[in-house]
């Protein structure tokens, strides 16, 4: 099963190397991964989305534990929380297709940040699932490039 | 007053107490020998290898029970450390290693001697640190000697550069150490101990498997009471041995793959398992699905995540060994519902169990006239040092034959690289551990083979005036591998023959050491009463039975109850 994991770091040179390095010499698998500042200029949070049975995922989270620079980890799956991933889509937008870009983009609330000549670059965010849609709807019509960003997460108020 | 950064290195040695580093010089590192040279505090051993001076350190850590502490210069010196610094970190032994680096504006540019040690050695360090701030050095220092023996202890680097030693600071006062990220458990949780205590209460047929965590802890007298209190046999890892007494009835010796028959049979029918700072290594579980299949486990560890990781545990606590052991007891000394004498008739069949497979298969071997059986010098060892020696040994068919014929009584007598099994671990460790411990006797037991990975470390041995005694069991074989192949891989002995051998007795000799050998049974005991009665390193060259194999064992993969026999 996925987990999307978030990890508090001390934003020190190295630590990213220990978090990666911790998953690949334990022959943990990590999907995706981000990570930049918080609030707190000398804290870091890291998303990371990796999958494995339960005892490999408590494995994974006493593990981040035990780094010393790692302040906090939590499996986002035991709470209530959004996630979000963000893609940057380069898709063939010539005269006859360029209305059916636009309303497919719309629907999706993304939105078009740089128009070539014959091409768009679109932004879309939103779950794994939606941003797999958007792909998968503008392939017929010619994708050329696209780069996605790894999960981010939050846990949402609690509800009193 | 300002001090430079080597003068605040070797003040903030002298401020934690140590005594003894071992080290080796080199570029990188000048300003701090320039410095320990007018110390006469902090007393440096140069040995011939940094491996060495790493093995050794590792070993007077053990012996002592403080933090060990190592110099390497840069480069070639910090990447000669790195086996000594993973095999301390597999057995969490307190450590601080210090290496030399190139100035730190040529870092990252492919300078001579420049290696990056701290990226090199993340796996294999509890943590680890590259000053790049004169001004942090000291806190860096006093943070390493923190971690490494907080917690559950291990080896912590510290990187050097060569502007940073020379720099001029001024030196911190002494503050109580907070890391906002780093708070080990050590009490542990009450609720946790009443269920395992009831599960004691309980248990007809209980075992306690006791490793390593009981030596670092120093909770071998806690887990002694409560194996007499609850009248619970008790069985030991490698790096458990000594932390409950060997000789003692209710000892039943090491368990997995070379443990005994009666250790293996009682884990594997037991009713309730106590795991105490041991963590299910694979060399003790054989197959995992078949490790003590009957038992309720509980497991007591310092860090959660040895619990649970290759074994499902019923009732972990999370704690210093020593701490929940205290509870533990505690918990029966004021229980109106535990009896002794109640307990120990319900123990009663299981007793007669154990003792009766130990009577089918005691530990033992096919003594013979003519020729030296390894297991005999073991046994003559621990005979002529009353037991009482401090012993290290190198890895292989040895460091088994002494887990099991050297009944270790105390703690810290006993030290052997066990998770990473590194040959040429024993000789730098005897010197470690006569550095500790100057009136001791110290006995390496090494092989023939393993001895020669750090045999330069006589010339240590002498500059020191070391006693340290060396057993080699010599079989003119890689004889662990050569068993292997004998048992599995059709007797083909491939590359496991030392055709070529040094005379060992001459190799000491020209050290100026003194060598001994024994080639028939009734040579043993007067050489090692004659080399007990030196004062000078001596080498024992015992020529054994050369296919002499070690038993029982579990092979690879197997359940432990599926042993080969003598």
């Amino acid at each position: 099963m996925k987990h999307t994991i978030s990890v508090l770091l001390q934003n020190k040179p190295g630590v990213l190397s220990r978090v990666t390095g911790l998953f690949s010499g334990r022959g943990f698998n990590i999907e995706s991964l981000s990570v930049a500042q918080t609030l707190e200029p000398d804290v870091s949070c890291l998303t990371l989305v990796t999958s494995g049975e339960d005892t490999i995922i408590e494995q994974i989270t006493k593990q981040l534990h035990k780094l010393i620079d790692v302040i906090k980890v939590t499996d986002m799956c035991e709470h209530d929380n959004v996630e979000r991933e963000m893609a940057l889509i380069r898709v063939k937008a010539e005269a006859h297709t360029r209305a059916e870009v636009l309303r497919i983009i719309d629907i999706f609330r993304g939105k078009v940040i740089d128009v070539g000549p014959k091409s768009y670059v679109v932004e879309v965010t939103g779950k794994a699932s939606k941003l797999q849609a958007v792909i998968d709807i503008l392939r017929p019509i010619g994708i050329q490039e696209i780069v996605r960003s790894g999960t981010i997460a939050m846990t949402r108020a609690q509800k009193s | 007053m300002k001090l430079t950064g080597a003068q605040a290195f070797i003040k903030c040695l002298e401020e934690h107490g140590v005594e003894v580093i071992f080290g080796y010089p080199g570029g990188a590192l000048i300003d701090v020998y320039d410095e320990l040279m007018k110390n006469d505090k902090v007393h440096h051993v140069l040995t011939r290898h940094e491996q060495a001076a790493v093995h050794a350190a590792d070993a007077y850590g053990r012996v002592k029970g403080e933090v060990g502490v190592a110099l390497v210069t840069s480069g070639p010196g910090a990447t000669n450390a790195v086996t000594g610094i993973a095999s301390a970190y597999m057995d969490s032994i307190p450590l601080v290693v210090f290496t030399g680096q190139v100035p730190t504006k040529l870092i990252g540019n492919d300078a001579f001697q420049e290696v990056d040690i701290v990226g090199i050695t993340r796996p294999i360090t509890k943590h680890n640190y590259l000053v790049k701030d004169a001004d942090e050095l000291v806190a860096i220092i006093r943070e390493a000697f923190h971690l490494a023996k907080t917690g559950r202890p291990g080896p912590v680097l510290v990187d050097l550069p060569k502007d940073v030693l020379a720099t001029r600071i001024t030196y911190p006062e002494v503050k109580p150490i907070t890391m906002r990220t780093y708070k080990p458990t050590y009490e542990p949780h009450p609720g946790q101990i009443e269920k395992a205590c009831r599960a004691m209460l309980k248990a007809k047929k209980p075992v306690i498997y006791a490793g390593g965590g009981v030596i670092l802890s120093n909770s071998n007298e806690e887990l002694t009471e409560l194996a007499r209190r609850l009248d619970c046999p008790v069985t030991m890892t490698l790096m458990g041995l000594g932390g409950f007494p060997g000789t003692d009835p209710l000892s039943m010796g090491m368990l997995g793959m070379h443990g005994t028959y009666y250790a293996n049979m009682a884990v594997a029918n037991c009713d309730l398992l106590i795991a105490v700072g041991a963590r299910f290594d694979d060399r003790v579980t054989g197959r995992v699905d078949a490790f003590a299949p009957h038992a309720e486990i509980i497991h007591i560890d310092v860090d959660p995540s040895s619990i649970s990781k290759n074994v499902r545990v019923d009732i972990p606590i999370v704690a210093d060994c020593k701490h929940a052991l205290g509870a533990v007891n505690a918990w029966f000394a004021r229980s109106k519902d535990f009896n002794a004498k109640e307990c120990a008739e319900k123990h009663r069949s299981w007793h007669e169990q154990i003792r009766e497979w130990k009577n089918k298969h005691p530990l033992g071997y096919v003594e013979e006239t003519d020729i030296i059986k390894p297991q005999f010098v073991i046994q003559k060892l621990h005979e002529l040092t009353g037991g009482d020696a401090i012993i290290t040994t190198e890895v292989g068919q040895h460091q088994m034959w002494t887990a099991q014929f050297y009944h270790f009584n105390k703690p810290r007598q006993w030290a052997t690289s066990g998770g990473l099994g590194v040959m040429g671990y024993g000789f730098p460790a005897a010197i470690g551990a006569q550095m500790a411990a100057p009136d001791k006797v110290v006995i390496d037991i090494a092989g023939d083979g393993s001895i020669q990975m750090n045999i330069q470390e006589l010339a240590t041995c002498r500059q020191e005036k070391l006693p340290v005694k060396v057993a080699i069991l010599n079989n003119g074989y890689l004889g662990m591998v050569r068993q292997w192949q004998e048992l599995f891989y059709n007797k083909q002995y491939s590359s496991t023959v030392m055709e070529v051998a040094p005379d060992f007795v001459k190799v000491a000799e020209a050290y100026g050491a003194v060598g001994l050998r024994a080639t028939k049974p009734s040579e043993v005991e007067p050489v090692i009463r004659e080399a007990l009665k030196i004062n000078n390193t001596v080498f024992m060259d015992f020529v054994i039975a050369r296919e002499e194999g070690v038993y029982p064992m579990v092979p690879a993969g197997k359940a432990t109850t599926e042993m080969l026999l003598v």
